[in-house]
């Protein structure tokens, strides 16, 4: 049978610590992750505030995390679905890929954030051929050619002066008057000469053919649309918290991220939460573990006391 | 040489003969990077359960990697990776960018058929 002490719901830095010290403890743990194992850090190209090591490519730590938690004995299946789930059952049900069913006794969830994406026609079909969402990786596709980055935070701001380094002109388009960035990063924006802004604007549209060649921008005040030829579109426009499937589920605050206490149990007895999906301020590797740690203790502890209450009931059944 | 368990192609000449020797070919050609770690990671799973395919990678990089980038159905791509898709030595289909496991697998059963899903269910 597929049933488990503890599986734990996303293979990102909280869920992989999670699986590491429960696993550790020599709980019987499962790790279901829809995407990639490691989350966002494999989207990291380096880690340089992670304590004791001085700078590691978000990768090598997502490995050096997973190959962790599987030597301790955890389970690990990437690239599932969970097509249904019951976390108010005992013991709790989790339905993969719509056949394979898995039982545990307690939960942790751990399914971190996402890029958010504008939603608008075009997106998808230029995905790749002109629309970029890591300036890393594509950004020398763009040498001495013209392109829009869109955000108004510290990532947009950050990539677009990094994408100065290939581009011809980078024009930064943002939603509002002014910036929810750092200070700093608002200088070297507006001081790099290679830097416009289309500010209170935003893209509603698209166009191109076999790639990228134009877009829509629209200006938020008076309404009116620009379009503008262009070669390139990079977004960072923040990320959303991977919680849909537990909307009516689990108690989520506004920003439908999920609401923890101090020990990271969520509303429901058994079910614990860790990471980017929780209701917090800072977003980090190092607050994932740390929470990821406290979730797992607690669900140790929880698994004590329910081991405990199991025998006691059974004992009264006799 | 990108650190993946797939089988590396590092040269052209070693494209033609993977080309060669197997019917249907999928390429990934990136770099250790955000976009292509995914794709590569799906590709290591796959191979268990597309024995029919031949999962190989590719670095972006080398100068041989233009049997990739050259090819006119990578002409307007510009997102790490390309992944090519070949049968009998011709491209059936190219992707740009990040893709997922079921992207991937639409595009292997479209083009590659679905024979290992009758054989797991014999
Ligand atoms: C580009 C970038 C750079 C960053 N740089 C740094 C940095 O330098 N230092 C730093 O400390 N932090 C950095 N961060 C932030 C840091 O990466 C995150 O805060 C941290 O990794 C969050 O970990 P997590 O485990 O909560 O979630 P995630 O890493 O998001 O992992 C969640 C996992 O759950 C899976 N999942 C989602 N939904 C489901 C589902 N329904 N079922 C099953 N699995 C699911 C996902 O596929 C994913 O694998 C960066 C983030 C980004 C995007």
């Amino acid at each position: 049978m597929n049933h488990y002490d503890a599986i734990i719901i996303g293979a990102g830095a909280a869920g992989l610590t999670a699986g590491i010290y429960l696993s550790r403890a020599k709980v019987k743990t499962l790790i279901l992750n829809e995407g990639t194992v490691g989350g966002q850090m494999v989207l990291t190209h380096e880690i340089a505030n992670y304590p004791g090591i001085e700078s590691i490519s978000g990768y090598e730590l997502a490995r050096n995390m997973k190959l962790q938690a599987q030597k301790f004995g955890a389970v690990i299946k990437s690239n599932i679905k969970i097509t249904s789930f019951d976390l108010k059952s005992n013991p709790k049900r989790f339905i993969v890929n719509g056949k394979d069913e898995y039982t545990s006794d307690v939960v942790i969830i751990t399914t971190g954030g996402r890029s958010r994406t504008l939603g608008v026609p075009g997106e998808n079909e230029f995905k790749g051929k002109g629309i970029s969402y890591c300036a890393t990786c594509d950004g020398d596709f763009f040498q001495d050619k013209e392109i829009i980055v869109v955000g108004g935070g510290n990532s947009a701001l950050e990539e677009a002066v990094s994408l100065t380094k290939y581009a011809s002109k980078v024009t930064i388009v943002h939603q509002f008057d002014h910036f929810q960035a750092f200070e700093h990063y608002v200088n070297e924006a507006k001081n790099n000469p290679k830097i416009d802004f289309i500010m209170e604007s935003k893209i509603v549209e698209f166009i191109g053919d076999e790639k990228l060649r134009k877009v829509k921008i629209q200006n938020q005040r008076n309404g009116e649309v620009l379009e503008k030829d262009i070669d390139g579109v990079f977004i960072f426009i923040g990320y959303v918290p991977n919680t849909e499937m537990f909307e009516d589920v689990l108690e989520l605050n506004q920003f439908k991220e999920i609401v923890v206490d101090k020990n990271m149990a969520t509303n429901i007895e058994g079910v614990y939460a860790a990471g980017d999906s929780i209701a917090k301020r800072y977003r980090q590797v190092t607050t994932a573990v740390g929470e990821g740690t406290v979730a797992a203790l607690s669900a140790a502890e929880y698994l004590n006391k329910f081991e405990k209450a199991e025998q006691v009931a059974e004992e009264s059944v006799v | 040489m990108l650190r993946t368990n797939l089988t590396h192609i590092l040269s052209e000449q070693e494209h033609a003969k993977l080309l060669q020797e197997n019917e249907n070919v999928m390429v990934c050609c990136g770099r250790m990077g955000p976009m292509c770690i995914p794709v590569y990671e799906v590709m290591e799973e796959l191979e268990n359960e597309y024995p029919h395919v031949k999962f190989a990678d590719m670095e972006f990089d080398i100068p041989d990697a233009r049997v990739i980038r050259d090819l006119p159905e990578c002409r307007n791509f510009a997102g790490l990776p390309f992944v090519v898709y070949y049968k009998n030595g011709k491209v059936v289909k190219a992707t740009s960018s990040i893709q997922s496991r079921d992207q991937i697998t639409s595009i292997l059963d479209q083009y590659f058929g679905q024979e290992v899903k009758e054989t797991a269910t014999k």
